[in-house]
Formats: C-alpha cells, sequence, structure tokens
C-alpha cells in the first residue's frame, strides 16, 4: 500500500504575525485554523481529523473542546510529537489516514509564542542525568554539527553564509518577514559569533506565529477551488548517539527519511523544481540538501555557493518566503511554512519575483529535535496536478 | 568568573545508581554486554545493539579525544564548551570541555574525565589530558 496521490493540501494558512503580545497560543491556532479552512472553502463543522504537536497548549482533548470542532464528526485525531519536523510527519499520517478512510477533511494546526510568551518545558529523558549538565542548546549543537562538518569536508564559514544570503535574496519579496534586508557573505561572517563557528546570521529568526493546513481526498479537493496539489511521497527517520557506537554528526536522518519519500513517489532530486528545506541554521540546510542527494556527502558547501538556492539565479531555488532564516521560525518549529511555500510554488501563488516558473514537482523537507544529539526527519514529495 | 558554576545532583535510577555510586569513589563506569562485547554509553541495563541483557559494568580508562566540540558564547554564566568526546574504550559521549584555555580546544585533541561536585553524585566533565 502506498499513499501516493491519496492525500491533497486544500486550504494552507501562514499568521502574518512574527509578535503577538496581546494573542494567546490557543487563540493563535484558532486563528490559523481558520485561516486554512477558509482557504480551502470549508467550514470548521467539515473536520473529521485533527493533527497537533507539542506546541498546542494542553494537547487534543482541550484543543479538540477549544476550537469546538463537531465532535460528532471528528473520528481520526494525531499528536505525533518530533519538534520542528512534526507537521511534515502530520502530513505524512494524515495521507495515510486519509488513504485508509479513517478520515476525509484533516486539518493540521501549529502556533505558539516564543517572544512573548511561556515555551512548555520538554519532558526528561532517559539521557538527562548524563547530558542536562552540559547545556546543549540549539545553538551549539548545531554548531558541533558544523563543526564536524568543516572538519572532515572542509566546508567554510563563507558557504554557509550563501544559504542565508539566498533566503534574504527571497525575504526582500515578503512583506510579512521578519528580516527583509538583504544580506552579503560578508556581513554573516561580521555578524557576532554565537557558538562556534555560527555566525548570529547562521541563525534562523524567532518569531511568534503559526500556520495550517488542510489534508484531504481528490475527490473533495476536486470539488474544491484551489489549485490541485497532493502528496505522492513521505518518509519519516530518528537518529540520536545510540550508546556512543560510531557517533558521525555530519549526517541527519534525511539519509534515510529523503530515499524512502522519493522511491515513494518515483521520482529523484534531479526532477525537484523548488525546495523547502528546514533552515534553522545555515548548516541544517548544507547537511539536509546533501543527505536527500541533491549533492554528494561533503559537497553541500560547493552546491550551495555563488546563489546557488536564488530563485532564478541558482540550479535549486529554496525557501523562496526568506525561510527561518529570515521570514519566520514561529514557535521555533519550521516544518509547517516549509510545507506551506511549497504548496504556495506548486499552486504559482508565490510571489512573482521568487516563484519558480512551471513548478510542478517540490519537496518540503525538515528536522526536529536537536540535530548534533537527537533528532528526527521528515520528507514530503508535493505534486501540482 | 572566579565563582565555580553549580551544578544540580542527578536524580538517578535503580538502574543508574551503580554509575553514580562509582562516580562518588572517581571511578568513571561504562557499560559492556557480554553477549555482543559492545561497549556503550550512558548506561542501560538492555543492551542498545543486540538488546540482549547480559551487560555488565566496566571502569573507564576516562582517557578520550575530542569528536567535535562548540564554544558557545551567549550565555549569562560566560562561554562555555560542549563538546563529544570518544572514549578509549570505544563509546562517545556528550560532555563539557573545563578547566583549560578553551579557545585551544581542537578535533583530536586529548583530554581525561575529572569531576564537578553536587549535592548528590559528581558529575563527570573532561580537561585537556
Amino acid at each position: 500500500m502506498t499513499i501516493k496521490g491519496k492525500a491533497y493540501i486544500a486550504g494552507i494558512y501562514e499568521h502574518p504575525t512574527r509578535h503577538a503580545p496581546d494573542k494567546s497560543t490557543a487563540q493563535l491556532h484558532a486563528e490559523v485554523a481558520k485561516g486554512a479552512i477558509e482557504d480551502a472553502g470549508l467550514t470548521k463543522d467539515d473536520i473529521d481529523g485533527y493533527f497537533l504537536a507539542g506546541d498546542a497548549p494542553g494537547g487534543l482533548w482541550p484543543m479538540v473542546d477549544y476550537l469546538g470542532f463537531n465532535t460528532k464528526k471528528l473520528r481520526h485525531v494525531d499528536s505525533t510529537e518530533t519538534g520542528g519536523c512534526s507537521y511534515l510527519i502530520h502530513l505524512g499520517h494524515a495521507a495515510e489516514a486519509i488513504a485508509a478512510g479513517k478520515c476525509s477533511i484533516a486539518l493540521v494546526t501549529l502556533a505558539g509564542k516564543p517572544r512573548t510568551g511561556v515555551m512548555p518545558p520538554r519532558a526528561a529523558g532517559a539521557e538527562a542525568d548524563f547530558e542536562s549538565a552540559y547545556g546543549a542548546t540549539t545553538h551549539n549543537a548545531y554548531g558541533m554539527c558544523a563543526m564536524r562538518h568543516m572538519h572532515d569536508y572542509g566546508t567554510t564559514s563563507e558557504q554557509l553564509a550563501w544559504i542565508k544570503v539566498a533566503a534574504s535574496h527571497h525575504a526582500q519579496y515578503n512583506p510579512h518577514a521578519m528580516l527583509k534586508e538583504v544580506v552579503t557573505v560578508e556581513d554573516v561572517l561580521n555578524s557576532p559569533m554565537i557558538s562556534d563557528p555560527l555566525h548570529r546570521m547562521d541563525c534562523c529568526v524567532v518569531t511568534d506565529g503559526g500556520g495550517a493546513m488542510i489534508v484531504t481526498t481528490e475527490e473533495i479537493a476536486k470539488s474544491l477551488k484551489k489549485p490541485l496539489v497532493r502528496l505522492i511521497g513521505h518518509g519519516e527517520a530518528m537518529k540520536g548517539p545510540r550508546g556512543g557506537k560510531d557517533l558521525d554528526l555530519t549526517y541527519s536522518a534525511g539519509v534515510w527519511s529523503g530515499p524512502r519519500a522519493f522511491e515513494e513517489a518515483g521520482v529523484t532530486p534531479k526532477d525537484i523544481k523548488y525546495a523547502s528545506i528546514y533552515d534553522s541554521f545555515t548548516i541544517t540546510v548544507l547537511m539536509q540538501l546533501e543527505d536527500l542527494g541533491f549533492c554528494k556527502k561533503g559537497e553541500g558547501g560547493k552546491f550551495v555557493a555563488d546563489g546557488n538556492l536564488i530563485s532564478g539565479v541558482g540550479r535549486l531555488p529554496f525557501n523562496t518566503d526568506g525561510g527561518g532564516l529570515c521570514s519566520n521560525h514561529p514557535v521555533n518549529r519550521g516544518g509547517m511554512t516549509k510545507i506551506l511555500e511549497a504548496v504556495r510554488q506548486l499552486r504559482g501563488e508565490a510571489h512573482p519575483k521568487v516563484q519558480v516558473p512551471n513548478c510542478d514537482l517540490a519537496i518540503a523537507h525538515g528536522t526536529g529535535g536537536l540535530l548534533g544529539v537527537r533528532h528526527a526527519a521528515s520528507t514530503c514529495i508535493l505534486e501540482r496536478v | 568568573m572566579t565563582e565555580a558554576k553549580k551544578y544540580n545532583a542527578p536524580v538517578t535510577n535503580p538502574e543508574t545508581a551503580p554509575f553514580w555510586e562509582a562516580a562518588k569513589q572517581g571511578k568513571f563506569l561504562i557499560k559492556r554486554c557480554t553477549a555482543c562485547g559492545e561497549p556503550h554509553y550512558f548506561p542501560r541495563s538492555i543492551c542498545p545493539f543486540c538488546f540482549s541483557d547480559k551487560t555488565v559494568w566496566e571502569e573507564s580508562s576516562g582517557e578520550a579525544t575530542v569528536y567535535t566540540y562548540s564554544l558557545m558564547r551567549k550565555s549569562p554564566t560566560g562561554p562555555y564548551a560542549i563538546a563529544y568526546v570518544t572514549l578509549k574504550e570505544g563509546p562517545s559521549l556528550q560532555t563539557n570541555i573545563v578547566d583549560c584555555d578553551l579557545d585551544k580546544i581542537r578535533i583530536g585533541q586529548k583530554v581525561k574525565v575529572v569531576w564537578k561536585p553536587t549535592d548528590g553524585a559528581p558529575l563527570p566533565f573532561f580537561t585537556a589530558a
């Protein structure tokens, strides 16, 4: 059995806010839900599947009640929590549920307030006593990956900086982007060192906000008004130090999730016209491009240099909304916005300055957790019908 | 920066208590599986490689080399160096490099275990060998 072509993304919404001191987290979930439902041309009472992750206050029971779903109709729920890539996994799981007939109109929401609210604490794992004292943060966990990648493959800070430069070229056209200024490689290298070798401009923004999508059947999608965008391949995977054997921080779980998605879709990286690639840090993008097969392991630095990720300039237009590096990283979780911009590209609704001509095949890929510690990865291949 | 950083005591549990008891004696323990022969860290009762329950405690030399590191500069208590080090016995583990010139840390550098006190068992860290 396959989910290939079984599920369509019929509604999308990205909250325009990046700073929401006057809103609650639950309210942001409701606003993005409303946005996605209206984009699809549906109503709240049509929803029969609901997917959320750890950012939703209280989880499923409180959110289902707060949003006021029709509980006689709601028949499938999923609270898979894999950090920033949760929503990519939700898309795959929604497709599975739709293919199995367990629901027909699924809503996925993400929202939160890392800038103006309280972030939910992360539950301790079995490793806590053996690691919590060492102060692993996102910055230094990804810094360790970059440091080893540079050591093993000669990757440079200049090459990493090109990823931020490309994102900034796209962000200048996004009125909602938090950082709209076009930057240069020198700007990135001259920004303060945060955690070696990552500079401030190697890091994504921190934003309040959120996003949502509606996933549905072919029949229902065709009855609605939006251009048809469907999921044709999905993969998910996990990676961690696993007892400390053969530690290698230069690759991510994308080496497993990527091939699973490409195989299901029956396409290869060469066929992809637009790529949404999780960009918590510049090194995240570089490693994932290698892991997904857009270039060989160790050649990511050369691949991203000289504007190769800039729409209209390079071979692989990426994150044309400005991505997490410049536009939005709601709740420190970038998976949802990766899907949303891929759908905009496939619909032809991206900004004209960054729209990829005849964009009919896109990838949305992300990781969750800490790349240098323990993480998940998920890959979605999307097609315009 | 003269004041020593204070660390929380490990919570400990029945599975890991022998590690922390040994730590109080200055011994750094790892686990080895007698079924497949593989050592691992942090310690589990069931081998994460072959899933045998025949795991035994073994004292590590505490000697290691730096696999990777990052100097975190955005910290209210001053810069600190997170690292993965690879023990002579094989397993790699997350730690901080402490009590040495943090700007001189390099991948491949030799380091050795040192202990930092808490209100309970001490915690293992690594410093230049």
